[in-house]
């Protein structure tokens, strides 16, 4: 065979070649049966050759990347481990933060990459199913690295031991599983702008400001160097969100509205998860970052801004409850706290009051109106708290129907008064925390009044039986290990030791 | 000599995640596969019924006709976790690319006869569009199967599909001097050559099977059972006779894939069938279905490479190769 000198291909077309060339279109099954998921959202697709693949990463490639990522990553989660790195963190009430983050956070990459999966198997464009293949793979790399990366922590802290099993059952959980339940659920296209966009794209940024730089901060060497390991897959994920909208956006006019309809809801969904992160933030980490509502400035109205001006031209707007939740900026994290002091007894995790020097950081940071909300209520629990009568709430809450969280938020326009909505459907009363979880229900109620909703479950004998001892159990909450107050907590007591053994002569 | 470096050392207060220490009945240290793989996928308490399957929970055991008590019975013998699957294939690519750099500077392609480079496009070229039917049905097996412990491993095998499918069409490259020429014409055959369209239309019914454990069966034992051991062992072994010893060396990744993978599989089917005697009957139903597709549709394939006479012992000996090994499985 003569060959003459290879003809020189630019990485774009070699890339085109080894993937674009592979699918084919099915004659002895029909299109329709081997991709069945792909019209009853109604989203018009003229031709799905228009989507560009925003990556080019084949798959040695891709290999390539990831293993030396991991290499890093393993090198120094095995020196953390050797070296005690869990020593040297800041405080103990710190892992507080990890309990959430590995209970809460670490089950949703599970459920992304099952979700990528059914993306990457049922869109009919070649692009976009290796694009999400490669995301599938991604976020089963994070619920791996995470549950390892947080493993030493689970050797010597409490809370973090049965974080898959808990979010199956635990009642503040609910709140994130039946988030990506409810993405998983949809079709492909609803899923991507779910998490593809609204999640990894709008709401990302906020959620590792918490976690990663909270990490870092707070000499959490395991878990910093999981958040720089995932940033460039996370870059990768959100790219592949913005290209996807835009490509849904420019293939015909009439999806707008379905988008537009999506935006909103997934924006209200995701963002009433950030209540938690909020929190931790505000209230959490030893070594603060910086209040949420200045993140909440940064990563969703200068940015999120930003980003809403470029999709102005496919005529999609800012979602429809940005403005509640600008309003809800000074008080998200107090609000959050505030409950989840109070509901200690029935949480996998430590609360704790700040202190002086917190309160005033937290006085700063929210200026007047927050002082004369809320300090009084912090200074009627320390007093409590100083006569021994730490405040237990004995009642379960009411939940919302759509995001699951119990009834504390308060009206846009009056923070002493609890926003409480209802509808009526099918002759039963449904109740939401906001508008905007309404009209999610109002949109799809024969969806939302499926929900497993803890309280309700508790209270119908679902979860192990009728006392707090039995739920508790059911939760795999350890009485008197994993919850009630850092202060006085076994954890707390472990911490001490350590703190007085560093400056102990050695033996 | 050893040199001692005193570390302080601090007292546990558990050696591994609860669910963990629960099925190991103790408490002792778990390696990172048990750690990443066990109980990791949500077992109840789901909230919607899927829009696009009412029929079924998110997550539901009964969408496939095997019962297990226990999912997570399913190991994978590799005990693959994200970071060793990625650093055993990187390292993997990298002999890869080596074979790619050596072929290329000796000019091994361009000794190859033309007539023979014909029929290496003909056989090996169009499986690339058999590698993404076979990604694709790994896909749907991780988006829908059971258990972390199953889908963790298909999830990898979805990305060796991809991985593989490309590698062929570095081939297809490689053989035409960087021209789509090879890949174009292998496409073709793939769509319209009658040789090819009973592996096709085999290929696209399988798109549709809707128990995830009977696609596991049909894809990565049935289908891949005969593939492998046919293209990538008798047909090489051809080629190597014929002047392209260089086309198997470039395929050698997808031997040794087959052999780490193959066992794999064999562990999942195993225990699938040593679980209860209804397992068994259906795998084996299965398995003797699928597998015999796979027989008639790679025939012509195997006559057209090797000859009539050659062609069908060739395909003979493959078979029975698959059947003593789903012998060994407890299903033939």
């Amino acid at each position: 065979m003569s060959v003459t000198a290879p003809k020189k291909l630019s990485l774009k077309e070699r890339y085109r070649i080894l993937t674009r060339g592979l699918d084919w279109t099915t004659t002895y099954q029909e299109p329709a049966k081997v991709f069945p998921h792909a019209e009853f959202e109604g989203i018009k697709i003229r031709d799905w050759d228009g989507f560009v693949d925003p990556f080019r990463l084949t798959m040695d490639s891709y290999w390539k990347y990831q293993a030396e990522k991991e290499r890093k990553l393993y090198a120094v989660l095995d020196s953390f481990q050797q070296n005690n790195g869990q020593t040297a963190i800041t405080d103990g009430r710190y892992v507080n933060v990890l309990k959430i983050f590995l209970t809460a956070i670490t089950p949703g990459e599970y459920q992304a990459h099952r979700g990528f999966a059914m993306l990457g198997r049922q869109v009919p464009n070649v692009g976009l199913r290796i694009a999400a293949q490669m995301q599938s793979l991604d976020e089963l790399r994070h619920a791996q690295t995470q549950i390892h990366s947080c493993s030493h922590y689970n050797k010597y802290f409490d809370g973090l031991h049965s974080f898959s099993y808990q979010h199956d059952r635990v009642w503040y959980l609910s709140v994130v599983k039946s988030f990506f339940d409810d993405a998983r659920t949809s079709g492909p296209f609803e899923f991507l702008i779910a998490i593809g966009f609204s999640f990894e794209y709008v709401l990302t940024n906020l959620l590792f400001v918490p976690f990663m730089s909270g990490a870092a901060y707070n000499g959490d060497l395991s878990t910093v160097t999981f958040g720089f390991s995932a940033q460039s897959d996370e870059s990768r994920h959100m790219t592949l969100g913005l290209e996807a909208i835009k490509f849904v956006l420019e293939q015909h006019e009439d999806n707008a509205a379905i988008v537009q309809k999506w935006i909103d809801k997934w924006f209200w969904r995701g963002y009433r998860i950030l209540a938690i992160l909020a929190m931790m933030m505000d209230y959490m980490l030893p070594k603060r970052i910086m209040p949420w509502k200045d993140a909440w400035e940064i990563y969703f109205n200068e940015a999120g801004g930003a980003l809403f001006a470029d999709l102005a031209r496919y005529g999609i707007k800012m979602p429809s409850t940005a403005d509640v939740a600008n309003k809800e900026a000074f008080r998200l994290s107090t609000e959050t706290m505030l409950t989840f002091y109070q509901m200690g007894h029935a949480s996998g995790f430590h609360s704790w009051l700040p202190s002086e020097d917190e309160l005033k950081w937290l006085a700063d940071a929210y200026g007047p109106e927050w002082e004369r909300l809320y300090l009084p209520r912090f200074k009627y629990f320390r007093e409590l708290e100083a006569k021994g009568e730490h405040y237990y709430n004995p009642s379960l809450p009411q939940l919302c129907q759509v995001c699951q969280i119990p009834m504390f938020f308060t009206e846009p326009d009056d923070p002493t008064k609890i926003c409480f909505r209802d509808t009526v459907y099918n002759g039963d009363r449904y109740h939401f925390c906001s508008d905007g979880c309404q009209h999610i229900f109002e949109n799809e109620p024969e969806k939302y009044v499926q929900a497993w909703l803890p309280v309700h479950q508790v209270m119908q004998g679902n979860c192990g039986g009728a006392t707090i001892d039995d739920v508790r159990k059911y939760w795999a909450v350890e009485d008197g290990e994993d919850n009630y107050d850092y202060v006085g907590s076994p954890d707390e007591t472990m911490w001490k030791g350590w703190q007085a053994d560093r400056l102990k002569v050695g033996s | 000599m050893h040199i001692d470096i005193k570390a302080a050392s601090l007292q546990q207060k558990r050696q591994a995640y609860k669910h963990l220490a629960k099925r190991f009945g103790e408490d002792r240290p778990a390696s990172r596969y048990e750690e990443g793989t066990l109980d990791l996928a949500p077992e109840t308490n789901f909230h919607y019924r899927p829009l696009w399957d009412t029929d079924h929970e998110l997550y539901d055991q009964s969408r496939s006709r095997i019962t297990m008590k226990d999912w997570y019975a399913l190991r994978d013998p590799r005990q693959f976790y994200y970071a060793n699957y990625n650093i055993t294939r990187a390292g993997q690519i990298e002999s890869v690319e080596h074979n790619f750099d050596m072929v290329e500077k000796r000019g091994m392609l361009s000794a190859i006869p033309a007539e023979w480079v014909e029929e290496i496009s003909f056989y090996l070229l169009p499986l690339r569009h058999y590698e993404w039917g076979a990604n694709m049905n790994n896909c749907q097996i991780t988006a829908l199967g059971h258990g972390a412990a199953l889908t963790s491993p298909t999830c990898f095998a979805m990305g060796d599909r991809l991985g593989i499918a490309q590698l062929i069409g570095r081939i297809g490259l490689a053989i035409a001097s960087n021209n789509e020429t090879a890949l174009n014409a292998a496409k073709d055959a793939w769509i319209n050559h009658p040789d090819w369209q009973g592996v096709r239309k085999m290929v696209e019914d399988s798109l549709v099977i809707e128990d995830p454990m009977e696609l596991f069966v049909a894809q990565n034992l049935a289908f891949d059972g005969i593939v492998y051991p046919l293209v990538y062992g008798v047909f090489s072994r051809e080629s190597d006779r014929r002047g392209g010893a260089a086309i198997s060396f470039l395929c050698s990744f997808m031997n040794e894939w087959f052999e780490e993978t193959g066992k794999w599989v064999d562990a999942v089917i195993k225990i699938a069938a040593a679980e209860n005697d209804e397992n068994k009957a259906l795998l084996k139903s299965w398995f003797t279905a699928w597998e015999s597709r796979a027989v008639a549709a790679f025939k012509p394939l195997s006559v057209a490479v090797l000859g009539a006479e050659a062609g069908a012992q060739a395909i003979a000996d493959v078979a029975a190769t698959l059947k003593a090994r789903a012998a060994k499985l407890g299903i033939a």
